[in-house]
């Protein structure tokens, strides 16, 4: 009733090439921008800013980098934990050694993340499918351990670890969870509109038809070389961005675990649930993986059953997977698929012919 | 030189073990093209099974054998779950949901075994010695030192290897199962049950589980981290190809001798501890120059 595109004219290029065509659409994406700047922080208390806004933008930012690869370029990556280690590192690395603005240092982690996503992304010119896949998982073994081992990267800290200030930005200190937040979205919205508007266009086109089938897209003129280097460049600085944003404002001190194997897995199955190929299928993955665990481990007192550490542990595991196997039988094309069913069940109600 | 065969054959022996992970996986692959993540969570709920009916069954009059049969029970009855449950629900699926369904089994499993057993570090003893002996005496001097039971994991390894090939060159069962791999189609068309070959090969991947979890678990005790070792298979994988019981084998000494032999020669030099990426590292290196692994199927891309 609501949602009708009838009586919407193109009658410019630019109306027709527009990112919401749709003007119920565009009203919808104000309500959201405007509930996520305003609403929330009128309302959230402190836990939910920390437990779970936070937490699920900056996944979301490395969800919709990953998806960039994977499900754009259709090349699996298991390396997304080493990338947000780069860029964690670089820009923890910036910040002390040249005292850089954080906002720029967190950019720089982003390219630092960028040149090893290219010259990991190298061997996909020549390996493909899970090859590739196993293949990512040497990058994440080999930070895993250099981040660990090579004391210059944690600037001799003895423990290993790191424990850094809140960030501040022209004398203006992000410390409360608000700020936090609002600094996070901020980024997301900008490196959500980046990413949209790189999928529409050119590179974004080379990119799927290099996904499709990569030998008939070098026919038609593509050379496979920039489109999956590129996406490799794209994706690794969005994780990377993402990754130094998790570790200087959620975690605030971390070590070289905080981002390991478990992390590459995570944020694929927050881009597979979510959708591949959809920048707001990242975002519904990273909220749904983020908030799975949360959910699972305040069930049992929910329910009143009094159980050990370790069971809840167990449990949590077992249903987790159980439901990451029952979600891809039921809606193996993720998240976004469902979201895009309802638009489409929308534009016919209440009417159903 | 004495010293340099002796780590080389610890090596190879090391070898051989993440060969058995690696020849569950392939094994999968091979009949249904899915890449089984949860064979490591398979390692280490067949081997929790084994040690805990073992515990629960040692005053009857068999406790090994029991136990055993009790075990591959089990994996048989996981195999017809993961048919019914995942495989069924998610065929003709992208490469790569399936994937991501097997971290699902994988996490399942690993909540599942605890859940059911515990997840203390339970000690397995089936009999196997454990001191070391010198082998080679005439050729080198002093011999070379290996471990017993290193040497009975390689004899178990070669013919579980040598029936496996059988089992696929001579039966009746092993050929259909080569039918399923070449063409799933064709395959039906001439009257090879897809569902029952799956839950046939889910099951001998759940027996290779079993032999690799007793053998692992009898040398590092049954515990959390023997589902690790699923990623210490990986590199094998790629390296020997998805699709070859050879190049599993094969691919596992590589990894084994290479690994080994760096972290003695090499180590020392970048501070140690490279064996943790270092056998990726090699596997990535041979990719460079054969994309499909040493003895995987060229894939031909037709447009």
């Amino acid at each position: 009733m609501f949602y009708r595109e009838a009586g919407q004219f193109k009658t410019s290029y630019q109306s027709d090439q527009a990112v919401f065509p749709i003007f119920q659409d565009r009203i919808f994406v104000a309500l959201w921008l405007l509930a996520a700047f305003v609403a929330v922080p009128l309302l959230a208390n402190e836990y939910m800013f920390r437990a779970i806004f936070i937490p699920v933008i900056i996944m979301s930012l490395a969800a919709i980098g990953l998806n960039l690869l994977v499900g754009y370029c259709g090349q699996v990556s298991l390396g997304t934990g080493a990338f947000m280690a780069v860029g964690a590192y670089a820009a923890y690395n910036f910040m002390i050694r040249a005292d850089l603005n954080p906002l720029i240092c967190f950019l720089l982690g982003g390219l630092c993340a960028t040149g090893v996503g290219v010259v990991f992304g190298i061997p996909s010119l020549r390996i493909k499918g899970f090859y590739l896949a196993v293949a990512t998982l040497a990058l994440q073994f080999f930070t895993d351990w250099s981040f660990s081992r090579i004391d210059w990267f944690t600037n001799y800290t003895p423990s290993g670890s790191i424990a850094v200030q809140p960030v501040e930005v022209w004398g203006f200190v992000f410390d409360s969870p608000l700020r936090k937040y609002l600094l996070c979205l901020t980024v997301l919205v900008i490196f959500t509109v980046i990413a949209k508007n790189i999928v529409r266009g050119r590179i974004g086109r080379s990119w799927m038809a290099t996904r499709d089938m990569d030998v008939a897209a070098e026919i038609i003129g593509i050379r496979p070389v920039y489109a999956k280097l590129s996406a490799f460049a794209v994706s690794s600085f969005f994780i990377g961005v993402a990754g130094a944003l998790w570790a200087y404002v959620h975690l605030g001190s971390w070590e070289p675990l905080a981002f390991d194997i478990n992390v590459s897995f995570s944020v694929l199955f927050m881009v597979i649930i979510g959708g591949l190929g959809s920048i707001v299928g990242g975002m519904l993955g990273a909220a749904f993986i983020t908030l799975l665990p949360l959910f699972l481990n305040q069930l049992p007192l929910w329910l009143g059953f009094n159980m050990s550490t370790a069971m809840v542990s167990h449990l949590e595991f077992m249903i987790f997977g159980a439901l990451i196997i029952f979600f891809l039988a039921v809606e193996p094309l993720g998240l976004a698929r469902l979201w895009q069913l309802a638009k489409e069940k929308l534009r016919l109600w209440p009417f159903p012919h | 030189m004495g010293f340099f065969v002796e780590v080389l054959i610890s090596g190879l022996m090391a070898g051989v073990l993440y060969s058995l992970v690696a020849l569950g996986f392939v094994l999968i692959f091979k009949a249904s093209g899915v890449f089984n993540f949860a064979q490591g969570a398979m390692v280490l709920f067949a081997a929790l099974t084994f040690v805990r009916l073992l515990d629960i069954l040692k005053d009857t009059f068999a406790p090994i054998m029991l136990s055993l049969l009790i075990t591959i029970v089990a994996m048989v009855l996981l195999a017809m779950a993961v048919e019914r449950m995942v495989l069924r629900p998610l065929v003709n699926q992208p490469g790569i949901s399936l994937f991501m369904a097997t971290l699902g089994i994988a996490y399942f499993l690993d909540g599942f075994g605890q859940t059911l057993w515990g997840s203390d570090i339970y000690t397995l003893d089936v009999g196997i010695p454990k001191d070391s002996i010198f082998i080679l005496e005439s050729v080198f001097e002093g011999g070379v030192l290996v471990a017993s039971e290193d040497l009975i994991a390689t004899v178990i390894a070669g013919l579980l290897v040598v029936t496996l090939a059988i089992f696929f060159q001579k039966t009746r069962i092993g050929r259909a199962l080569r039918a399923v791999a070449d063409d799933h189609q064709a395959a039906q068309s001439i009257g090879i049950p897809l569902n029952y070959i799956w839950v046939i090969v889910w099951t001998v991947a759940g027996l290779v589980a079993l032999v690799a979890g007793v053998i692992w678990g009898s040398k590092l005790g049954v515990q959390f981290s023997l589902s690790l070792i699923a990623l210490k298979a990986l590199p094998v994988l790629i390296l020997g190809g998805f699709e070859s019981v050879l190049g599993a084998v094969i691919g596992g000494l590589i990894i084994g001798a290479g690994e080994k032999l760096s972290e003695i020669y090499l180590g020392p030099y970048v501070g140690g501890g490279i064996e943790y990426w270092f056998a990726y590292m090699l596997a990535l290196g041979f990719l460079m120059f054969r994309p499909q692994g040493l003895f995987g199927e060229v894939h031909i891309d037709r447009v």
